[in-house]
């Protein structure tokens, strides 16, 4: 818990995560005022269309404020303090991934329901109830993804250091990657099924043929698909702190 | 107290540092000396558990540095005053750092009290001079009121005040009966800090004496003497076989120390205007036994001194 | 020579820099003492013309510093190393400067074997130890052939070789007339350096003369004196100087050794020693400075409070 307490004060002791905070919860909920404002009186709004930009681009901004968590460490050597200070660096580094993990996950709950609390003052005639489990996990689910996506962007931050070098793998990886991928034949669908933000969109939205992205095509079901996508953030996450483990710092 | 036995890192290619074995006693300042690229540095990381030895081992009052359960209770040291967020307030910092030790968080007003930075406490690290950020370094060094200290460089970037303020600062953390290991390029600065010295050049051990034996080893000690019969007194010195230079208007006497020359003197009927003991400079003495282990050879060789005279 | 009349900078409601007046001569190392904010950079600055002065002047050899034609030939100035692009090589980074003022590139491998940094060259300055980006700064100030030179704190991150190294060369510099001022918190090492000092606090002249006379002024000064035959010295010394006793030695305070070695030898008082003692700049300088220190470090006692 001392530990978690460490972690709390150095992140907000700095100002780069209240701005990214702040841009991610303007970027989701400004989408989602703008979708609503754009959409034509005569049809509905739906509760998948509120959560678009939170789906879409809150998760880059947070894997951003993830990395910096990190990277900003090793940039000014804080992280040789750190390790002086707590010299067992596994349990250092899981404790920042946690806290960075929780604040995403508030970001994302804030977010996700701030969109679509906006999206019901501005469309109050529309269905915008959160009526089916799906419904909840589209929403809800928002703060799980972000954190999940959080610990993944912590693990990189470990294993590459450099913030500009980690943020761009994240990015790049991110918004072309997974598509990319579709373009090799034969197997490009086949690895795109298994892809982990592909799998996190499944969880979210499940297969379900709304308006926007193209549903995910992974054959997991809800449940599943946040655990693949919560495996892989924890395998990557075990392989950096080996990797700290053994690096001088 | 540190202990540091058949110590060794290997960065690739290069030995860092060969099999250094080096004890530092409590109750003292021991001074860290070598030419830059001795392994200084990394011998400091590996103390604090920052770098892995590849080969030997460095304890702390007989345990490693991880084995440490709260190591800042243990040992403090400032090794970069810049490894600090540049957006971070001073007291965030230390509150963090006392945090992770479970160091009550009113010890963090107390050493910024210390070093005076209680007026600055809030205002962000990276705004900071580098003589505050030393005062913090510092700061964050005495957080766990530690019976072991380490400090890198620790009057970089500080005005004369500030150096005297940390040479007596070091005197009275070593009265307190703590270890004081400290390195330093500014010998003329160790020699009035340091009572011990462990010196390296090419990551190998070179010497561990008291300052005082370090400097008498290498520099010759000569008596200055000056006065009105100075032709009668170079000769009777001479024929007591001691060796005698003469340097403006003194002589400079080697082999024979200031009684015996007062002796001679005397029983010459020789007034003496001065008859000064003069003891070598730490620096002499560092540039003798390190003569070798410089990394990187310039000074003004008689190339350069060509260059200078026809570029006019 | 530098010549700084009347010298005043404010910025905003601070006044960095108050009448600041003071002269450094041609052929002699200067030192520029003062504690933190007393105003040595900012002097430094507006002698570069890279502030311009409220009032008062600044004059480079007799004319002020943006009136040079080709400056880099008449100062050369270094107030930090580490203004360096960290991807250019240390020739190209000197092939550039030297260019903005028609210097031959010949003069650029001059100015590198000058400063040990020939094998260097050509590599990244990113990849320069502290010690060396100093050596590259050097080399800088040098690209001219100045008559001027302003080093702002050179020997910051040298191992002793090289401050030792660095000492000469200045000294070497004023040897063949130029000015040289040099900005040092390191008081030692200033000691063996300078032969001129200007020492400033809170933005005001406080002293400008020789270092000898300077460290004459401490507080601690008189002669050491050993001897076999104390009571015969006790005798000889009193009602003439004052002296305090320890042991077997005596600290003579208002005589020179040279009257005292008479006093002794009429006394017949066998001498072991009789040193001169000698002040140290340290103690000149903080008996002179100590009210003029911006933040002051409180007593040194580190944990006062959990013991």
């Amino acid at each position: 818990m001392n530990l978690l307490a460490v972690e709390r004060i150095k992140l907000f002791s700095t100002r780069s995560p209240w701005w990214c905070a702040l841009i991610t919860l303007a970027l989701t909920i400004g989408f989602a005022a703008i979708i609503a404002g754009a959409t034509p009186s005569d049809s509905q709004l739906t509760l998948p269309a509120t959560q678009f930009g939170g789906s879409q681009f809150g998760i880059a901004v947070v894997m951003v404020l993830a990395a910096l968590a990190v990277t900003t460490e090793y940039r000014f050597n804080t992280i040789r303090t750190t390790f002086q200070a707590v010299p067992h660096r596994s349990p250092a580094l899981i404790a920042k991934a946690v806290v960075v993990a929780l604040v995403a996950l508030v970001i994302g709950e804030i977010a996700a329901f701030g969109a679509l609390g906006l999206g019901m003052l501005m469309r109050p005639d529309d269905n915008l109830g959160l009526h089916t489990a799906q419904d909840w996990m589209n929403v809800a689910g928002l703060g799980p993804v972000f954190a999940i996506s959080a610990v993944l962007a912590v693990a990189l931050g470990i294993l590459i250091r450099h913030s500009a070098g980690a943020i761009a793998l994240l990015l790049i990886y991110y918004l072309a990657v997974e598509e990319l991928v579709q373009l090799i034949p034969k197997i490009g669908a086949h690895i795109h099924e298994w892809m982990p933000f592909n799998v996190a969109n499944k969880f979210l939205r499940g297969s379900a043929v709304v308006d926007g992205p193209a549903p995910s095509d992974s054959p997991l079901s809800p449940g599943w698909a946040l655990a693949y996508f919560a495996g892989i953030a924890i395998v990557f996450l075990l392989v950096a702190l080996g990797v700290a483990k053994k690096r001088d710092a | 107290m540190i202990e540091a036995t058949g110590l060794t890192k290997r960065y690739g290619k290069t030995l860092a540092v060969n099999n250094l074995s080096f004890s530092v006693a409590a109750g003292q300042v021991t001074g860290f000396l070598g030419p830059n690229g001795a392994g200084k540095s990394t011998t400091m990381r590996m103390i604090l558990g920052l770098d892995n030895p590849t080969g030997g081992q460095v304890t702390i009052g007989g345990k490693k540095y991880h084995q440490l359960k709260e190591p800042l209770r243990t040992v403090g040291a400032l090794l970069d005053a810049k490894w600090v967020h540049p957006n971070r307030s001073a007291r965030a910092h230390l509150q963090w750092m006392a945090k992770s030790n479970r160091i009550p968080v009113s010890r963090v007003d107390e050493v910024l009290g210390t070093v005076g930075l209680t007026n600055v406490a809030g205002k962000r690290a990276g705004g900071f001079s580098l003589g505050m950020s030393q005062r913090l370094g510092i700061a964050a060094a005495l957080l766990g009121d530690p019976e072991v200290l380490l400090f890198d460089e620790p009057v970089n970037g500080l005005d004369p005040e500030g150096i005297l303020w940390i040479r007596k600062f070091m005197h009275r953390l070593a009265e307190e009966g703590r270890t004081v290991f400290v390195s330093s390029h500014l010998l003329s600065e160790m020699a009035l800090t340091a009572s011990n010295l462990v010196v390296i050049g090419r990551g190998q051990l070179i010497s561990q004496s008291s300052t005082e034996d370090f400097v008498s080893r290498a520099a010759e000690n000569t008596v200055k003497v000056r006065s009105p019969q100075l032709a009668e007194l170079r000769e009777v010195l001479q024929r007591a076989s001691a060796g005698v230079a003469e340097e403006g208007n003194a002589l400079v006497v080697s082999g024979m120390d200031s009684d015996k020359i007062g002796e001679i003197a005397a029983s010459n009927r020789i007034v003496l205007h001065e008859l000064s003991p003069q003891t070598g400079s730490l620096e002499q003495a560092f540039m003798q036994i390190t003569g070798d282990s410089v990394e990187y050879h310039t000074g003004l060789d008689a190339e350069a001194q060509h260059v200078l005279e026809s570029a006019k | 020579m530098i010549e700084a009349n009347a010298l005043t900078k404010r910025y905003g409601a601070t006044t960095a820099v108050t009448e600041l007046t003071f002269t450094a001569r041609s052929g002699r190392v200067t030192g520029f003492l003062g504690p933190n904010g007393a105003g040595k950079s900012t002097t430094m600055r507006l002698i570069l013309g890279l502030d311009s002065p409220d009032a008062g002047t600044a004059l480079v050899d007799g004319v002020p510093y943006r009136q040079l034609e080709d400056p880099l030939r008449t100062v050369g100035a270094m107030l930090d190393a580490t203004w360096r692009h960290p991807g250019r090589s240390g020739r190209d980074h000197l092939r550039w400067l030297a260019a903005t003022n028609g210097l031959p590139d010949k003069r650029v491998d001059e100015v590198l074997a000058l400063v040990g940094l020939t094998s260097a060259a050509g590599r990244r300055a990113g990849q320069y130890s502290l010690g060396m980006l100093q050596r590259l700064g050097i080399a800088c100030t040098l690209l001219g052939d100045p008559r001027v030179l302003l080093f702002d704190e050179p020997v910051n991150g040298l191992d002793p070789e090289g401050m030792a190294w660095i000492r000469q060369l200045l000294h070497t510099l004023a040897a063949e007339g130029r000015t040289v001022f040099v900005s040092s918190h390191l008081l030692p090492e200033m000691a063996q350096t300078a032969q001129d000092l200007v020492v400033i606090g809170r933005g005001r002249l406080i002293y400008q003369g020789t270092m000898d006379d300077f460290v004459a002024q401490t507080s601690e000064h008189g002669v050491r004196v050993r001897t076999p035959h104390t009571d015969e010295l006790r005798a000889a010394l009193t009602g003439q100087a004052e002296f305090t006793e320890d042991g077997g030695a005596f600290v003579v305070s208002g005589l020179d050794s040279d009257r005292i070695g008479q006093l002794a030898f009429d006394a017949g008082a066998t001498l072991h020693e009789l040193s001169p003692i000698t002040g140290s700049l340290e103690q000149a300088y903080l008996d002179l400075t100590r009210d003029a220190v911006e933040f002051a470090m409180p007593a040194a006692s580190p944990s006062e409070a959990t013991r």
